[in-house]
């Protein structure tokens, strides 16, 4: 067991770095189900769930089981992943509403300050 | 040499062509992989997650940002000040429901927290009424402010000042007297942009401002709504009270929930296994309370059924209800089709309350990396 930052916590063998559970403090499901669903998708898994342990703790804990490949590192990248496509949602969704509003007309009418 | 390369060339095209052949999922796989099938007793969800799942076919279904970057696509269908509704397509439901949570309970708002109560003559205790003033939703960009932790100073940097003073009297003659005042509503609430008034006790100073607070446009700040009662007053009831708002997120507390709604929900599809025909098509068109279906007029050949309007579908299951049915209409879902609809509060526009919960969930992911390092 290792403590790395503030809110978070792993636990795994030190002799065998293919297989770890972080647990995340202050985080629940959103995280939690959105890092699993990442994880499943990355072929270097082969195995990840995540857990509440208990309703009232703000606690959710990732269990991610690697084929070879450290769990630290898929786990990083599931991070990085995750931020990746966030990002591309944001930017896809700003220029559709963009798109939308130049369409209907009701960009905000520019008052024309100089004409004072 | 130069011929050499070209074979490899060729062959490799060939091969990735080959692959490409046989990257199709056989159709019954595809469609379990991208629709959930309504049937008459129950929808079947099926849920495979694991890249791997589909190797033998020699597909494989891990993420890739290129394809989710082609795959994706966000369709606004209507947006006012108060309300949005889009599709995104091509998501999966983890991330799309962690949008939706992060929009109900940790987009940040300002709520009242506070109530200083001065006086309250009104029927609606002091506990009460202030439960009543939290639920406020009040017109103030969140982004303009700081959290306040219980060791923070009251500043004009995380709090909100309002004052709230109305009393009731009657006028008029003797058997015909009308109320004045009878009603506090939530455009009494004053703000107060030096701070508190209220005599500082001995061991409390309410605000401990440094400037006086400023709101971008000029504006007063206020409640979104004017015209919400929060008591009712009677003669020579009086209530008179401080209220100071902060800021905080749904988790906590409904009150800082910037959206009334924020929901989503997969793209219905309606599909004809066979052609309906003739009196069968009216009595299709006669099923559905909302109007999916209309008749198209083959001229001499009849009338048939067509789908008109899929999406208006809201997976009742009437049109397959009876005996037969069943065989000849498929309600399915669309599993990456999300119709999104957000509804909010009034403090930020809706399209800005799902730019800021798309920034936390990637806050988040940034603050579990910092952490890993
Ligand atoms: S499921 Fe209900 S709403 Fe949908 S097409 Fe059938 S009858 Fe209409």
């Amino acid at each position: 067991m290792a403590a790395a930052g503030a809110g978070l916590t792993e636990v795994g063998s030190e002799a065998d770095n293919t297989a770890i559970t972080f647990s995340l403090k202050d985080e629940d499901h959103t995280l939690g189900n959105a890092l699993r669903y990442i994880l499943n998708k990355d072929p270097r898994v082969a195995f990840c769930g995540y857990s509440v342990p208990h309703p009232s703790e703000q606690r959710v804990n990732v269990r991610v089981q690697t084929t070879g490949e450290s769990a630290r590192t898929v786990f990083k990248s599931a991070l990085s992943d995750l931020a990746v496509l966030c990002n591309h949602v944001k930017a896809a969704f700003e220029k559709a509403v963009e798109e939308h509003k130049a369409e209907q007309g009701v960009e905000p009418i520019e008052v024309d300050e100089e004409s004072d | 040499m130069d011929t050499e390369k070209k074979k490899k060339k060729k062959a490799a095209a060939a091969a990735q062509e080959a692959a490409g052949a046989s990257t199709k999922l056989p159709q019954h796989l595809q469609d379990q992989k991208t629709r959930v099938f309504c049937a008459s007793d129950a929808p079947t969800y099926q849920n495979v997650s694991y890249s791997g799942a589909y190797m033998a076919s020699r597909i494989d279904d891990s993420l890739n940002m290129a394809d989710f970057v082609k795959n994706l696509k966000v369709e606004i269908k209507s947006l006012t000040e108060e309300e949005m509704v889009f599709d995104i397509i091509g998501i999966d439901p983890a991330i799309a429901n962690a949008f939706r949570r992060i929009l109900i309970a940790e987009v940040p708002t300002m709520a009242i927290e506070k109530v200083f109560v001065v006086d309250n003559t009104s029927v609606v205790q002091d506990e009460v009424l202030a439960h009543r003033l939290g639920l406020v939703p009040l017109k103030v960009d969140p982004r303009n402010f700081e959290y306040r932790t219980e060791a923070d100073n009251a500043t004009e940097k995380n709090t909100i000042v309002f004052r709230l003073k109305k009393r009731c009297w009657e006028e008029g003659p003797k058997g015909a007297e009308t109320r004045v005042n009878e009603k506090v509503y939530s455009s009494d609430l004053e703000w107060l942009p030096l701070g508190s008034e209220l005599p500082p006790d001995e061991e409390t100073k309410f605000t401990a401002f440094n400037a006086p607070q400023t709101a971008p446009g000029g504006q007063p700040i206020a409640p979104t709504h004017p015209d919400i009662v929060l008591a009712k007053l009677r003669k020579r009831h009086e209530v008179e009270l401080e209220a100071h708002a902060v800021k905080g997120v749904g988790k906590e507390h409904a009150k800082w929930s910037p959206v009334a709604t924020a929901a989503y929900r997969l793209l219905p599809e309606v599909i004809l296994k066979e052609d309906i025909r003739g009196d069968e098509a009216d009595e299709l068109v006669r099923k559905c309370p909302v109007h999916v279906f209309d008749i198209e007029d083959l001229g001499p050949d009849g009338k048939r059924a067509t789908v008109a309007r899929p999406r208006d579908c809201t997976l009742c299951r009437e049109c397959i209800r009876e005996e037969g049915w069943e065989e000849k209409v498929a309600l399915r879902r669309v599993k990456d089709h999300f119709i999104f609809s957000i509804e909010s509060t009034g403090a930020l526009r809706p399209e800005e309350l799902f730019t800021e919960a798309i920034k936390i969930l990637t806050d988040k992911c940034e603050k579990v990396l910092a952490d890993l390092f």
